[in-house]
């Protein structure tokens, strides 16, 4: 095949999957569309309860509301900081103590039993405690947020360190290294795309304990959107947190897969 | 004095249900730039034995002297090289490199410059940013040579290392080890299943028995054969009886001992 041909053929399958992907953008969109307008013919033609679902014009008119007099802002500003917030922790925490069963098997074994009982434990349950230990406030927000995700983390961030190459581990040993090199030279690295990926585990897990913090005791966030809407049976409110909390958590979500691809590469 | 002896050496291991033996009254002396190989079935202990010596593990019984002192008092005396390169994915060849001297916080510019000459002189000049993915598998386990060299450890230990290679770069690999631990008159123990490397890298051959492992008979590798580069060994009149005089003992083994 001459070179000239070899280039076609080359532009022509570049092409075809340009082509394709395309199209599933195109049906993407569509789903959107349809589900919109779906949702805001039923509530004006009364075949849903407009009251109960309201309809996306609704909802579009009182963002515009809510973002005009700052409200909006003000309640998604404190809902993403707490999340972050419970998220970065419940990560940091529950590597550290990762490490620290890595560092003493002895104690790992003895805390075996309380890891498995605390993770089989719903961690909402806890918000009572949590709200009269610490008070009604951000404290136990932030609380809830880390303690969802701690546990998890530490039990799938502690498998993987265990499960280290022990070539590696003899490579080390015969330089002379300590455990505490050994860890950072070897264990945590090589452990990095595991505990990446729990932090995309936990992203939706912080927002979870976050969500339910506030359902309890807030008076600002998108958690107590959601509440205040249900007391007043205002369900545009609630519909509208909803969105916003769909379209925050992805962006988050996103964040963390770019983090990721970056640090994974290298 | 010996540069290295093994006092008879027993080791076993324990399981809750059971008790191996591994290796059995094991005495030998190593002399200073001496290349020795240790043979055998599989499961005779010969990595076992290999571990032991690094002070990777600790006899059940006996002691491995190194000048004269045990080699579990003094650290990093031990070079030893796997059957695969072991070179950290998420470091750079560098980085790699240097990884013995910074533990040993002896990462001086004067190693940092041997560590680059080592690299040119082993034909891997340019590839010191690179990760171990973007090298062959020949050139990676020249780079573990490089960063358990650069440590100048007084013994090397090589664990099979030729073993996960193709055997063109397996045969180049062995010239280069010999003649560098030649030139340096590094003294080394080999682990491996293969007679004809064992026989073109070594001064002296141990053939192990198995269960328990134990010594069953020393070769001296004859003179002819000891200066040569392996590649022109495996070459040499002499290289054929030698062989067959190491296979029938082996093929012995293993027929008394199926």
């Amino acid at each position: 095949m001459s070179q000239l041909t070899l280039k076609q053929k080359h532009a022509e399958y570049i092409q075809s999957l340009k082509k394709e992907q395309r199209w599933v953008w195109f049906y993407q969109a569509l789903i959107f569309l349809i589900f919109f307008s779906l949702w805001e013919i039923s509530s004006r033609n009364g075949w849903i309860d407009p009251l109960i679902f309201s309809s996306p014009s609704k909802i579009w008119a009182l963002f515009l509301d809510k973002a005009a007099d700052g409200s909006l802002l003000a309640n998604l500003s404190v809902t993403l900081g707490e999340t972050i917030l419970g998220f970065i922790l419940g990560t940091l925490l529950g590597t550290l103590l990762a490490a620290l069963l890595w560092w003493s098997s002895f104690l790992s074994r003895v805390l075996d039993p309380y890891l498995v009982i605390l993770n089989a434990m719903p961690k909402v349950a806890l918000g009572p405690i949590l709200i009269v230990g610490l008070g009604p406030g951000f404290t136990s927000i932030i609380a809830m947020g880390t303690i969802i995700s701690v546990i998890i983390t530490t039990i799938v961030v502690y498998t993987s360190f265990k499960e280290v190459d022990p070539n590696y581990l003899k490579v080390m040993m015969t330089f002379g290294a300590k455990r505490g090199q050994m860890f950072k030279e070897v264990v945590l690295p090589s452990s990095f795309p595991t505990i990446i990926s729990t932090l995309k585990v936990n992203v939706g897990l912080s927002w979870v304990g976050v969500i339910v913090g506030e359902f309890l005791v807030s008076a600002k966030g998108l958690g107590y959107m959601i509440i205040y809407g249900f007391q007043v049976f205002n369900f545009t409110l609630v519909m509208l947190s909803l969105l916003v909390i769909a379209v925050f958590a992805t962006i988050m979500y996103k964040v963390v897969e770019q983090l990721e691809k970056k640090w994974i590469k290298s | 004095m010996n540069f290295l002896s093994l006092d008879t050496i027993h080791h076993t291991y324990f399981s809750p249900k059971t008790a191996t033996n591994a290796l059995s009254n094991i005495s030998l002396h190593v002399n200073e730039g001496e290349f020795i190989s240790f043979i055998g079935p599989s499961g005779c202990g010969k990595t076992t034995l290999l571990s032991i010596i690094a002070g990777l593990i600790r006899p059940t019984e006996g002691s491995v002297l190194l000048h004269g002192k045990p080699v579990s008092s003094e650290r990093n005396q031990m070079g030893y090289m796997l059957q695969q390169d072991y070179l950290f994915p998420w470091k750079t060849i560098e980085e790699n490199i240097f990884l013995g001297l910074k533990i040993m916080e002896n990462l001086t510019e004067e190693k940092k410059r041997e560590a680059s000459d080592l690299l040119e002189e082993f034909g891997l000049s340019g590839v010191a940013a690179s990760y171990p993915r973007e090298l062959s598998g020949g050139m990676r386990q020249r780079v573990a040579l490089i960063r358990t060299l650069i440590t100048e450890p007084k013994i090397l230990l090589l664990d099979e290392p030729f073993s996960a290679l193709d055997y063109q770069t397996k045969l180049k690999l062995e010239d280069l080890i010999f003649s560098t631990l030649k030139s340096l008159n590094k003294t080394a123990v080999l682990v491996t299943h293969d007679i004809g490397e064992a026989i073109a890298m070594s001064d002296r051959i141990i053939l192990f028995a198995s269960k328990p492992g134990r010594v069953h008979k020393m070769f001296e590798v004859p003179l002819e054969l000891k200066a040569l580069k392996p590649f022109t060994v495996r070459n040499h009149a002499a290289y054929p009886p030698f062989f067959q005089s190491i296979w029938k003992e082996l093929e012995n083994l293993e027929s008394a001992n199926p």
